[in-house]
């Protein structure tokens, strides 16, 4: 693997981004149309969904073809590790968005309502709260079942993806594929128990502020984990084709960054949704 | 000292302004302030603005005088400095030494506005889409607020009162010399309460009571309007306060007691009686959505001419008005009381192309509500 | 795809012809071309909208739309210029200048630029389409307050998905940006050497990247309590409406200074060119800059002292917003100190920029009257609030952006541009723009409710004045549109360098620049 040293590499005019975009244009009509009780939506998000896929196949197929073949010099390795940074640091915002919605219910919204008396007679302030209107009780999620085991499963899963990490900069391939193979299980373990927590969830996305931050922010949280798990079963994949060498791996890494990333979102959701 | 000076330069810009506003419509300023507070809010904005003016000429003539001086077609030759400390932090100084003389008088309003406590007076006053409720809280008086510009007007079809669009059919009336307290909320959406000559612009909430008051000293009519984008016809939910003395207040009040209408919620009513009130109910809260012919708006609001609902079951039409449907269909029991609801579907059933023939009694919306 | 890409990387100097070039292009100055061509007619067609709003509001009473078209018509104006016309404009410049002025060959990530670029065009087509979907487009206002926009038909649900792209399309812009920024400058260029345009989409596209994942959390909730049930901004459930203004403000207020920091940028470069003379207090103005950016995180209840805050809130966000106008003076403070004692030409950049540091000054100043409180009470959703932003927008933004056409066209096309009709633009703009907005000052003051689409007769006056003044501003546009076609097609041939003063890097390339700007890094001293 040569390095380019002629400076630095544009690609040349690419198909992607077009197919990209088609993608979500269907996707958003799709929704749309789904969400009016309109003929067609489900065909519509149906095909969005299958453009998209194609085109990230398309794309990072790409990617991986020109990086295997050592069109990335040091320059544009540098320049992923920026643009992974700034990426995870949107979706902080992202997830900051709907934690800010938790706390804003937590410490304003639901005392203050409970002082509304000329409205609200009735209501005392507490949490979990499905607020003053809707009265039926409900369960709340508890910490120290399946969660607590979850939040054990990730963590642990941070833990093998750093010792799969040293297998590949020691180059030991072994070690990389297994602790790899290892944190693809424990990732879908994860996504199995929580969906098994969601099914048998005595409460729902309408069950006030309690349940609709309940389920958006472990639903978006999940999400991040199948995509993350998604992004680990490629970086086996190619480990398993030989890919990446001891100093050129930062698809490697950056899944790893992402992976990180939503374990420490997690750590927040277990004290601040569940357990406190 | 400050506030002197403030006062003074004001008083003479207001005569100097009212000189200028000659013709009625050029006004320039904020309106006359009726309240103390508002008059607080009026000297800070004319001496905040007269800062701005000082800062401004004493920035842009240097910047004129440049321009004017060292311009090429002069022969100036270009300096060459770019940089000087003293002059860069003198800048960042000054600035923030008006600021803080700017803040001050500020500050204290707030408070002043803030201060709800003793008051003489609590109105209630809950935003609807589009018109206002207000509720006497311990007189047992309360009532709606409507628009009273005709439609006519509106469309330009007749010439325009000169309260167009600012006059309402019940405005709230208060005593002068005593302090009020309004509790704001709303039913729907959110509107905006603002009447300027008080200096009160509060938001009503849906969910939330917020306060606000007012003493007002000079007898009047003041007008506002809702400030807060609450759909279709926003721009048509004005707010008129009257302001007369306690004594006219409490003539005012004891005329209300007796003025509320009672109906008979076991008598039997024809079909007749019952659609002539139903009209009056349905062009005053429904016919803003669903129009005055029945036709809806395509798209938003459906037409409840030819609707399978109103002529469908009663059960299910009396319980979609009592409340709502969608989300978006409001309420109407705690607005509209057993009468007023049994004559509107009445009205509804057999107006327009709907001849279901069925008169539906008080007693039967009684039996519906929960 | 790739095959001509194994021989030579920088030589693929025939891309492909027609439609499919600009389409699958990974060149930053196509790129740019397409963002700026969007914006334009983002503009325009935005600006038709204003021209009807302006157009029912000529006379009291109902004349050409009903009340709700009329509200669909506010928002759509107010959205589609801020996400249409007036950010992609910036974008569109930092993809033409930042690779040139820092010295490199193009943008980080040229693929994932083109895709930043075409997610614009179905986000706009999903805004307009939805004027003609049941129900109408969304008139909720473009700050889309809950409960209102959870009442809306299917528009609403099209604006939410528009404004997901067109997050997409700003964080993914952002990152590309920040990374050229950082990681592709020339040998010697260093941070403290950089234009000062350059700085100032770095600390922009740093705001965009923290704001812009916030709204797309907001309308996501908007949409999960329109279909899904949830009680976000339902107090009947624990909600809060008001939950959803803190949300949408975190994001608006910094999305404000978005829209204002790359005309700093802008300005920054053309005043000293026409001055002849360096920008004086460079490091202030960064240090400005980023304090700007900073502060703007810590004001966004000012766009609520209305709602019913405890006392302390309204005092502390009071105060943090005046503090603002500190940096933001030291800025004015440079560019006036800029000009002194320089040897000034005045040719229609300058013209453009000199009255940008005029007009946005007093949009600054009605800014700080908003700032105070009590007064905000007086005049919190009035017109005075929409003259405040449209002397920061249209005489700030906007007219930053025109100055910066003026001045890269050359670069751009190869072509000067006709003098005489850019000094005409430029009066017929300036001139048109205070008759449309300066009386919307005294219809504030006065009381005048903004969002509405009939008046009282004491507000007719200067509504006529300011409706004559807008149908002059928007045809004063159309002269811009004839200087720039007339620009790309013909005229004087421009040297690699125009303007006398000038002095980044873009000006050491030829005009027009060629397809990759600089193929072997230039060195900075
Ligand atoms: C480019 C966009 C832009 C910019 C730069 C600004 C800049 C500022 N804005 Fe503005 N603003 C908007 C766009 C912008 N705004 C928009 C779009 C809205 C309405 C949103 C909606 O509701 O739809 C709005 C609304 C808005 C409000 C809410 C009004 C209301 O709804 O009731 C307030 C209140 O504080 C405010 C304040 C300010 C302040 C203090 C600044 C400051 O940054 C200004 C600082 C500048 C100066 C002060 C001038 C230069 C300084 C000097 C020469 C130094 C010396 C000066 C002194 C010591 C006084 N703005
Ligand atoms: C950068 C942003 C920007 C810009 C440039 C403008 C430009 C203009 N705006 Fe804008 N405006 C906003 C941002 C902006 N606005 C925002 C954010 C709101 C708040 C929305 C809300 O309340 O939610 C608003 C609200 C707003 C209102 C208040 C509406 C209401 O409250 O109901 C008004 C009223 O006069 C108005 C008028 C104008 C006018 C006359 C222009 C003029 O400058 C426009 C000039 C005209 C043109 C540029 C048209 C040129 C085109 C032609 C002549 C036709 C030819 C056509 C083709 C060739 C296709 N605007
Ligand atoms: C704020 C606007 C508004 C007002 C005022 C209003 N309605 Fe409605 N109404 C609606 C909307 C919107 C619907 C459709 C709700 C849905 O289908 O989700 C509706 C539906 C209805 C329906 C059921 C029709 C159907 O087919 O779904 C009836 C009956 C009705 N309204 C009667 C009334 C009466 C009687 C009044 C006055 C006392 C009234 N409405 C006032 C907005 C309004
Ligand atoms: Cu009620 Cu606007
Ligand atoms: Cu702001």
């Amino acid at each position: 693997m040569s390095e380019n040293k002629q400076g630095y590499y544009v690609p040349t005019p690419s198909i992607w981004p077009i197919v990209g975009s088609l993608a979500l244009l269907s996707l958003a009509i799709g929704a749309t149309l789904l969400f009016n009780d309109l003929k067609g939506g489900l065909p519509m998000l149906g095909i969005g969904f299958a453009i998209l896929v194609y085109m990230l196949f398309g794309w990072f197929g790409t990617v991986i073809r020109e990086s295997e073949s050592g069109r990335y010099n040091r320059q544009v390795d540098t320049s992923f590790r920026w643009s992974m940074s700034w990426f995870i640091f949107s979706e902080v915002m992202f997830f900051s968005a709907f934690f800010g919605a938790l706390f804003y219910a937590r410490v304003i919204s639901v005392p203050m309502l409970a002082t509304q008396k000329l409205l609200w007679p009735n209501f005392v302030a507490s949490w979990p709260s499905s607020g003053p209107y809707l009265t039926n009780a409900f369960r709340p999620m508890q910490a120290w079942g399946i969660p607590a085991i979850n939040t054990l499963i990730l963590l642990t899963s941070g833990a093998t993806l750093t010792w799969a990490h040293w297998g590949l900069v020691k180059n030991n391939r072994v070690q990389l594929k297994l602790g790899l193979l290892v944190t693809v299980l424990l990732g879908l373990s994860f996504v199995t128990l929580q969906a098994h927590e969601y099914l048998h969830a005595a409460f729902s996305l309408s069950t006030g502020v309690y349940g609709c931050t309940f389920f958006m922010l472990t639903g978006f949280h999940g999400l991040h984990v199948m995509l993350g798990t998604t992004m680990l079963i490629v970086m086996l994949v190619r480990s398993l084709k030989g890919h990446f060498t001891p100093e050129h791996h930062f698809a490697f890494e950056a899944a790893a960054w992402y992976w990180h990333f939503v374990d420490v979102v997690w750590l927040l959701l277990f004290i601040f949704v569940y357990w406190l | 000292m400050l506030d002197k000076l403030v006062a003074r330069t004001g008083g003479g810009v207001a005569l100097m302004l009212a000189s200028l506003s000659a013709r009625a419509d050029l006004q320039y300023n904020l309106q006359p302030p009726a309240t103390n507070v508002a008059s607080q809010i009026y000297n800070l904005h004319l001496m905040v603005l007269w800062v701005c003016l000082g800062i401004f000429v004493v920035v842009f003539g240097a910047m004129f005088y440049s321009i004017l001086r060292h311009r090429k077609s002069l022969g100036h030759k270009a300096a060459n400095f770019h940089e000087n400390t003293l002059v860069e932090i003198t800048w960042t100084v000054i600035p923030f030494i008006i600021l803080m003389a700017m803040a001050y008088p500020a500050s204290k309003t707030v408070l002043d506005m803030k201060n709800t406590s003793d008051a003489d007076m609590t109105i209630k006053v809950t935003g609807y889409q589009w018109k206002w409720g207000y509720h006497y809280l311990g007189q047992g008086v309360n009532f709606f607020s409507n628009l009273s510009t005709p439609r006519s007007e509106i469309e330009n079809l007749q010439t325009k009162d000169k309260h167009y669009l600012l006059e309402v059919d019940h405005p709230m009336v208060v005593p002068t010399g005593e302090k009020i307290k309004l509790l704001i909320t709303s039913n729907d959406v959110i509107h905006g309460w603002y009447l300027p000559a008080f200096g009160i612009q509060q938001d009503a909430i849906p969910g939330f009571v917020k306060s606000v008051w007012f003493k007002v000293d000079e007898p009047g009519t003041y007008r506002g309007q809702c400030a807060q984008l609450c759909g279709k016809d926003h721009g048509f939910m004005p707010i008129v306060v009257k302001a007369v003395s306690p004594q006219d207040f409490t003539k005012w009040i004891q005329a209300q007691k007796a003025a509320v209408v009672t109906y008979n919620p076991n008598k039997t009513y024809t079909e007749a009686e019952l659609v002539q009130h139903g009209a009056q109910v349905y062009a005053a809260n429904c016919a803003a959505c669903h129009q005055a012919n029945g036709k809806g708006i395509p798209g938003a609001f459906p037409a409840l001419d030819g609707d399978p609902i109103v002529n469908g079951p009663k059960a299910v039409h009396i319980e979609t008005v009592l409340n709502g449907k969608g989300g978006r269909m409001p309420a109407w029991k705690d607005q509209l009381n057993d009468f007023d609801i049994a004559s509107v579907i009445t009205y509804e059933r057999n107006s327009w192309g709907n001849h279901t023939g069925e008169a539906i009694q008080p007693a039967e919306v009684k039996a519906l509500r929960k | 795809m790739d095959a001509t890409a194994h021989t030579h990387d920088l030589g693929h100097e025939h891309p492909p012809k027609g439609i499919m070039r600009w389409l699958t292009t990974t060149n930053h100055k196509d790129i740019g071309t397409l963002y700026l061509w969007f914006s334009l007619i983002m503009f325009l067609s935005a600006g038709s909208m204003a021209l009807m709003i302006r157009a029912e509001l000529f006379e009291p009473g109902l004349q050409f739309f009903q009340p709700d078209f009329f509200n669909q018509l506010t928002t759509l104006h107010g959205l589609l210029m801020i996400f249409g016309a007036i950010m992609p404009a910036f974008v569109g410049f930092a993809n033409w200048l930042v690779p040139m002025m820092i010295g490199a060959p193009d943008m980080a990530f040229a693929r994932m630029n083109n895709w930043s670029f075409w997610l614009l065009p179905p986000a706009a087509l999903l805004l307009l389409g939805s004027f003609f979907v049941p129900g109408g487009a969304a008139a909720a206002g473009w700050t889309l307050y809950p409960p209102l926009s959870i009442q809306m038909g299917m528009g609403m649900d099209m604006t939410i998905f528009a404004i997901h792209l067109m997050g997409i399309s700003s964080i993914m812009g952002s990152i590309n940006i920040i990374t050229t920024i950082l990681n592709l400058r020339a040998p010697g260029m260093s941070l403290m050497k950089m234009p000062m345009f350059v700085w100032t989409w770095l600390i922009t596209a740093y705001l965009l990247i923290a704001v812009m994942p916030v709204l797309a959390g907001a309308v996501t909730m908007l949409l999960t309590d329109r279909h899904f049930g949830t009680h976000f901004f339902n107090p009947a459930g624990g909600g809060d409406p008001l939950m959803y203004e803190h949300i949408f403000w975190f994001f608006g207020h910094p999305e404000v200074y978005i829209m204002i920091l790359p005309a700093f940028g802008i300005v920054s470069q053309i005043i000293p060119t026409f001055a002849r003379k360096p920008l004086f207090g460079y490091a202030s103005m960064v240090y400005a800059t980023a304090s700007i950016a900073i502060l703007s995180f810590t004001v966004w209840a000012h766009h609520m002292f209305t709602v019913g805050m405890p006392a302390a809130g309204q005092l502390f966000f009071m105060y943090a917003t005046m503090l603002i106008a500190v940096p933001t003076g030291v800025k004015v403070f440079n560019w006036v100190a800029t000009m002194w004692r320089g040897s000034m030409t005045f040719e229609t950049p300058m013209l453009f920029a000199i009255a940008f540091v005029c007009l946005f000054t007093i949009g600054g100043f009605s800014g700080l009257v908003l700032a105070l409180v009590p007064v905000d009470i007086q005049l919190h959703n009035t017109y005075y609030v929409v003259a405040h932003f449209h002397y920061v927008l249209f005489s700030g933004a906007a007219m930053s952006i025109m100055a910066g056409v003026y001045f890269w066209l050359p670069k751009w096309t190869g072509h000067m541009y006709d003098e005489r009709l850019g000094k005409l633009h430029f009066w017929t703009t300036t001139i048109a723009f205070n008759i449309t907005f300066f009386p919307m000052h005294f219809l504030g003051l006065a009381g005048m409710p903004r969002r509405i689409p009939d008046y009282a007769l004491q507000f007719t006056t200067f509504n006529q004045v300011a409706s004559v003044g807008a149908f002059l501003l928007g045809m004063s546009q159309l002269i811009f549109l004839v200087v720039v076609l007339k620009c790309i097609r013909g005229g004087k041939k421009a040297p690699s360098k125009p303007w006398e003063g000038a002095d980044s890097l873009e000006w050491t390339l030829p005009s027009p620049a060629p397809y990759h700007s600089f193929q072997t890094p230039p060195v900075v001293k």
